[in-house]
């Protein structure tokens, strides 16, 4: 089955020193290079990534040809690319296992982008938990300069690109893209007011395209292929391939290349993909799509409320909107099996949001402390009924009413899970001794699968 | 005329570095370099003292507010001594539901310190730190650059009784 499926990132991810320039350019590497600077325009470029469909992998889901689109491109200033390899959502890895399995697909989707954009520097920033993923790039940029990819005059035709890698400081925030504008720039990451955007007023107040590198990496392919080529994998709107990573209770958890459309269920049970639950237990409930997204109970997430078939899409996972749906978001994947305790995955998620609010809106800042306490004397057996119904109050509260959109993740987890697991929460406050023994899991009417 | 030495500087190949990494910036906005060379003197100094911001500022030429206000706006910079292996495991929920709970627990036992700490022997300080990017690999934590994934009970001993050799 597997070798059928087109793989548009991870073809040659298995051949061993792929990681090398030289085993990256014999295996067909740099030729989108070669082809974007001698025969083709910078537009054109642009043209087949609006073709392809692409949306932002790193969460947003947004048209990534549409976001260049958007580039300001006043005469005299220049512009920047600068591609966005924080990595924090929990539940999200495939950047860190792209980055270090095939450092030069991403190298070489920076310098098409980059001529596309019209970029004559770029940045790779990369959180500064993966320092050795840093050297790893820096490395790989090296070997391409010297192969003339990078550099002045790249393979004669003209265009210079200078390329860096800039590491982080250790902050969840900086995944948003202006916070990660204002850390590149030696500033603690706050994010920014918008308007102006950053396609307007980004790095340097220059124009500037942030993208992730699961996004920026396909681009390689989109230039060798076509656009159309990519649209015709996927469904509707869902164009390509994504970048799963599978964590939690999976008999495989990975990073694994799905083309978009297949079913939730054909991914989790598949020997293909995730290979089902470990061996004697059961699905309880799946973030499809990283901590940020809404957790969804095993039945909801594998069936739409109208009893479809959920397929690994962005319509698809969103069917139902947050009554009954989720989001693809990050493609950050973790099952739980019936031995998870809900309440105390999301006091885990919003002790997490707590600690990386940034504390520039009051809403995030306090909210996200509010939920933390909630949500731990609940778990810890001296919560109030009346505590469920102020965690939903104060989720509320901080949705919508912040800079950035960490604020709605850290309502979302929240929300979510009472709105599909309240009778837990309530067996928590109704039977704290029993509750907060070691180990203890609610076995309540809980639909596995 | 009296010159103050400063106490802290970079070693010559870290200075050859810091140089280098200035080049990565447009004229005037050298100040991108900060969170990289605050990276490259706590690997140096093993923390961030006040002493190292204010050499970093100066090196940058810009006020040592500014450097203050950043280090303790990231998690990766250390404001105290720590010991020599600094051990951040990955306490968020993926890292957790996959045994991470035992895991680290046994991790505090074994070397004799808690969040937070560093050990009696100044070998190990313990830090608990948030999503590593290591989910389906979990639980894990990372030791300077090093990753240590799919951690259990067994490997937490290998791996400490190695270090303190």
């Amino acid at each position: 089955m597997s070798s059928e499926r087109l793989k548009i990132l991870t073809a040659n991810a298995d051949i061993p020193g792929i990681e090398t320039f030289e085993v990256y350019r014999k295996h067909g590497g740099y030729t989108a290079v070669e082809k974007a600077v001698k025969t083709m325009t910078p537009d054109a470029v642009v043209e087949e990534v609006k073709k392809s469909g692409v949306r932002g992998r790193g969460g947003a889901g947004f048209p990534m040809g549409m976001k260049w689109s958007f580039l300001a491109k006043p005469e005299g200033v220049p512009r920047y690319l600068v591609c966005n390899g924080d990595e924090s959502e929990p539940g999200t890895f495939k950047d860190h296992w792209l980055m270090k399995t095939i450092p030069h697909l991403l190298i070489e989707g920076m310098i098409v982008s980059s001529f596309a954009l019209g970029a004559n520097t770029s940045y790779i920033y990369v959180r500064g938990e993966l320092m050795y993923v840093v050297k790893i790039l820096e490395k790989a940029i090296a070997e391409a300069k010297a192969a003339g990819f990078l550099g002045k005059n790249i393979l004669g035709s003209g265009y210079d690109l200078e390329l860096y890698v800039q590491p982080g400081g250790g902050a969840y925030i900086c995944g948003e893209e202006t916070a990660l504008l204002e850390s590149l720039e030696g500033k603690r990451g706050n994010p920014r007011n918008k308007p102006p955007f950053p396609a307007v007023k980004g790095l340097y107040q220059c124009p500037t395209v942030v993208n992730n590198v699961e996004s920026i990496s396909t681009t390689p392919w989109i230039v060798n292929n076509g656009g159309e080529a990519y649209a015709a994998v996927g469904i509707g709107r869902s164009t390509g391939t994504k970048l799963i990573s599978a964590s939690g209770h999976l008999k495989k958890p990975g990073v694994y290349e799905i083309p978009l459309g297949i079913t939730v269920n054909e991914f989790i049970y598949s020997d293909e993909w995730c290979g089902g639950i470990r061996d004697g237990h059961h699905l309880k409930a799946v973030v499809a799509g990283g901590s940020s997204v809404p957790i969804l109970p095993a039945a909801l997430l594998l069936k739409t409320a109208n009893g479809e078939d959920r397929l690994m899409t962005y319509e698809s996972l969103a069917d139902g909107g947050f009554a009954t749906g989720t989001m693809l978001g990050s493609g950050g994947f973790i099952a739980m099996d019936e031995t998870s305790c809900i309440v105390r995955n999301t006091w885990n998620f919003s002790r997490f949001y707590h600690h990386e609010s940034c504390g520039q809106c009051s809403p995030c800042r306090e909210g996200t402390g509010w939920m933390e306490k909630v949500l731990h004397r609940i778990e810890h057996g001296h919560g109030s009924m009346h505590d469920i119904d102020l965690l939903v109050d104060v989720s509320k509260k901080i949705e919508g009413n912040t800079i950035c959109p960490l604020g709605d993740a850290a309502a979302w987890p929240v929300a979510s899970a009472i709105r599909h697991f309240r009778d837990e929460f309530e067996w928590h406050i109704k039977f704290p001794q029993e509750a907060t023994r070691p180990g203890a899991v609610y076995r309540g009417h809980m639909e596995l699968a | 005329m009296i010159t103050e030495k400063p106490r802290i500087q970079f070693t010559p190949e870290r200075l050859e570095r810091a140089r280098e990494i200035l080049t990565h910036y447009p004229e005037g906005k050298q100040k991108s370099a900060l969170l990289p060379l605050l990276h490259l003197i706590q690997e140096q100094e093993g923390w961030t003292s006040p002493e190292a911001m204010d050499y970093i500022a100066d090196f940058l030429g810009i006020k040592p507010i500014e450097v203050y206000e950043v280090a303790t706006f990231y998690t990766m910079y250390h404001l105290e001594p720590v010991g020599k292996h600094v051990i951040e495991y990955c306490r968020t929920g993926p890292c957790m539901i996959m045994g991470g709970e035992e895991v680290y627990a046994h991790l505090k036992k074994k070397i004799g310190a808690d969040d937070g700490e560093t050990s009696p022997d100044n070998l190990f300080t313990i830090k608990p730190v948030e999503c590593l990017a290591a989910c389906g690999w979990g639980p894990c934590f990372q030791i300077r650059e090093k990753y240590y994934t799919h951690l259990t009970i067994e490997k937490v001993d290998e791996i400490i009784d190695e270090l303190k050799k």
